[in-house]
């Protein structure tokens, strides 16, 4: 065995390794992405009326009443896509609890009718989960209808033609972009400023 | 419990099964140095590696010389991982100007990386350059995986060969799994992933004006090309902190699906090369269903125990009540796009890999959910397990599972051929015990710090001790995933777990390729009517109870100390 002789090659194997798998790699990767897939490769960003307004695949924060609200956000100060993050608070934390039931409170008073659906007043994992579950949409839909003076129903429907189902009937689970959602809402119900 | 659910926890099983034999018998041929449809533009690429480097590929190596160049290959790829996070600011290819990592800090991530654990102590989107998670990160997730799956393949040759001293060349091993079975996978499935949206650019991160709040800043980065190679070698370091539950990480069911499928396709399919090199296929599916069964206790565990969810947050008047609109369960941690299924069988796979990418925050887990990922590792990470650490760990239990079956019957326990004698089992002891001794000692001694060990937790009472417990059986298991509740950038958390990492990879490997040395030599036994056969269900079972009780000897009471105990305690609506 020749000690030397092995770390000889180890040093010219790991230069020669990295330049390989850390730099043609990912740099040609990346020359190939942009290149088919400029849209994806680059975070799907929105435009509307000239000005960036975000990624169609990140959440953003919505406070107004005439927008459908995103799930609690532990990301930064809420929605920073810059600090993803979730609250990782465990099932018998108080934290996690008061969270909950404060939110709870606060759906109930808006919409007494319905049963508060978990994903609502739960956290997501990465703070930045740009879906509602189709309930947690529907149970805000009388709010919405409200501030946007347009009737319960129409709103209902809206959701309900904003449901992405299973891709490929399986996979995953169905869901609604809160982004796009509120996009078609400013569309067909505009808020006078 | 949806069948929705089921079925897509079957067909993933099921693509697993169906790709065992194929990657396997390929990897098989590939480090049989035989021909494959990839030689004509692989086979100049690794020519020219061996002239740039000077290796003989030619020439076999003894387990020690093999041991020895693996190490030399670890160290120096280490330290040119730790002196880059160093002076990543004076660096190109950082566009968010960011500053030198810490020392601890730096140590910490360079054994993570170096030891295929990929815990991540840092945020990525706020500490790492693109070039260090390009070169530096992404880099070692290629390096340690193809020095894993190298060790097994080596371990893999002591068994099958017969009266040699040699167990193949490690750095041929190296290169040509990289080449072979590594970067074609990765160049497909960088592509795949970023047709669903995962993106992959060098651009300095966005800074957009949402339609109902101020400025957002939008983290962005060459992720694909990393995010791929993150599941298919095991690794689990994300790109960003939320790791797999980013939605530029894994934006759609079927990224999830394509990132779940890579993580457990190559360990699944060497026990078919295992099979194939040692001439019987049937003990290598034996060992398949073994896998197999376990994969599906746990899964099975953790779907039921999230969709019946946390009966504290139903008093709270949160409705966990699952329907074809809503996702119900415990959805505390878990993204949308996802639901209780995929959260569930992503937490499962990941753990019963050395993986450790999260779709899902196991710390807010219900507490028997969250115990599951725990006890897969803290069983070894055998269940397939990591590229190549799963099949030397589930051969070390082979080697017990053999030699207690000769302790009941009375004779000389053999195994495929070979003898099974005291240095052997000597090793294989010294390889399941260090790994306890290791997680238990330093997870009591932070229990009784108040201030560097309990001062980290972010929950309390018997959640505490998981999140401790976690992170050591984590780090010594080279997992990577985490309670991450737990603030792990400290010194102490910094340098223990570093150590525990450091320990968990290289004193398990050492008497592993020790074994494998010392089976090489040995002549090969025909079978007789004393032999346990080791291609039967009996087999099977017999190593399914040995990998349990090995497993439940050590961890049970810390175990009951932590996620059972506060499992009784939540269903009585105790909070902390």
């Amino acid at each position: 065995m020749n000690i030397t002789r092995n770390l000889l090659i180890a040093v010219l194997m790991t230069i020669a390794t990295t330049i390989l798998l850390g730099l043609v790699y990912p740099l040609a990767m990346t020359a190939i992405a942009q290149a088919i897939f400029p849209d994806k490769a680059n975070g799907q960003l929105v435009m509307r009326e000239g000005r960036v307004i975000g990624s169609r695949i990140i959440g953003e924060s919505f406070s107004s009443p005439g927008y459908f609200h995103g799930r609690p956000s532990a990301a930064g100060a809420g929605y920073d896509a810059a600090n993803s993050a979730g609250t990782n608070l465990g099932p018998t934390s108080r934290n996690l609890v008061d969270a909950v039931k404060t939110a709870v409170a606060a759906a109930q008073k808006e919409n007494p009718s319905a049963p508060v659906p978990i994903d609502l007043v739960t956290s997501s994992a990465s703070g930045l989960d740009p879906h509602l579950s189709p309930a947690a949409a529907l149970f805000q839909a009388p709010r919405v209808a409200a501030a946007r003076r347009a009737s319960e129903a129409d709103v209902r429907r809206l959701v309900g033609a904003h449901i992405e189902p299973r891709q490929f009937g399986f996979l995953g689970e169905p869901r609604v972009n809160v982004l796009e959602l509120n996009l078609a809402l400013d569309e067909q119900w505009p808020i006078r400023k | 419990m949806t069948a929705n659910g089921w079925l897509q926890i079957l067909v993933y099983l099921l693509a697993i099964l169906a790709v065992t034999p194929l990657i396997g018998r390929f990897m098989t041929r590939v480090f049989a140095r035989e021909r494959t449809w990839l030689d004509p533009v692989l086979r100049p690429v690794e020519r020219s590696i061996y002239r740039a480097t000077g290796v003989d590929e030619t020439r076999d190596m003894h387990w020690t010389e093999y041991a020895v160049a693996m190490l030399l290959f670890s160290g120096v790829s280490m330290l040119v991982l730790y002196v880059m996070q160093r002076v990543q600011q004076w660096l190109p290819v950082n566009p968010q100007k960011f500053g030198a990592v810490t020392p601890d800090l730096a140590f910490n991530t360079a054994a993570s990386f170096t030891t295929n654990t990929n815990w991540q102590a840092y945020s990525g989107e706020s500490t790492m350059s693109y070039l260090t998670q390009m070169a530096g990160l992404a880099y070692h997730n290629f390096a340690s995986a193809a020095v894993g799956i190298a060790l097994a393949i080596a371990f893999i040759r002591g068994i099958a060969q017969k009266e040699r001293d040699s167990i193949g060349n490690f750095w041929v091993d190296l290169v040509r799994c990289t080449l072979w079975v590594l970067l074609p996978f990765c160049v497909a499935g960088t592509l795949l992933l970023v047709s669903q949206g995962v993106v992959q650019n060098l651009r300095p991160y966005d800074t957009v004006t949402p339609i109902d709040s101020k400025e957002q800043v939008i983290a962005q980065g060459p992720v694909a090309s990393q995010e791929i190679i993150k599941e298919w070698g095991t690794n689990g370091g994300g790109f960003f902190n939320a790791n797999s539950a980013h939605p530029f990480e894994n934006p759609t069911p079927l990224s999830n699906f394509v990132e779940m499928f890579a993580i457990l396709a190559i360990s699944a399919g060497l026990t078919y090369t295992l099979g194939d090199m040692t001439g019987s296929r049937a003990h290598g599916w034996a060992v398949w269903g073994a896998m197999a069964f376990l994969f599906l206790a746990g899964v099975t565990t953790v779907y039921w125990s999230e969709a019946r969810g946390n009966p504290i947050l139903a008093a709270a008047g949160a409705d966990q009540t699952t329907t074809a609109l809503a996702p119900g369960g415990n959805m505390e941690g878990k993204e949308t796009r996802f639901g209780l299924a995929n959260s569930a069988l992503f937490a499962t796979v990941t753990t019963d890999a050395s993986c450790g990418a999260v779709n899902s925050w196991h710390d807010s887990f219900t507490p028997l959910g969250g115990m599951v990922p725990l006890v897969n590792i803290v069983l070894g990470e055998v269940i397939f397990g990591g590229v190549g650490a799963g099949m030397y760990g589930i051969l070390v239990f082979i080697v017990l599972s053999v030699f207690i079956a000769g302790l009941m019957v009375g004779r000389t326990p053999e195994y495929l051929g070979k003898k099974i004698q005291s240095y052997d089992v000597q090793m294989a002891m010294l390889g399941v015990l260090v790994f306890p001794l290791v997680i238990l000692a330093l997870t009591g001694i932070s229990v009784l710090s108040p201030t560097f060990g309990l001062a980290s937790l972010s929950n309390r009472g018997p959640h505490g001790l998981s999140e401790i417990l976690y992170a050591f059986a984590s780090g010594t298991g080279n997992n990577g995933s985490a309670f991450a509740g737990l603030n792990a950038n400290t010194k102490w958390y910094n340098a223990t777990i570093g150590l525990a990492m450091l320990v968990g990879r290289f004193f398990m490997i050492i008497p592993t390729l020790a074994i494998a040395g010392s089976l090489g030599r040995k002549k090969r036994v025909a079978p007789s009517s004393g032999t346990f056969p080791v291609t039967t269900p009996l087999f099977a079972s017999l190593l399914v109870s040995v990998v349990l009780i090995v497993g439940a000897l050590t961890f049970f009471p810390a175990l009951s100390l932590g996620p059972i105990v506060e499992h009784l305690l939540m269903n009585h609506g105790q909070v902390f």
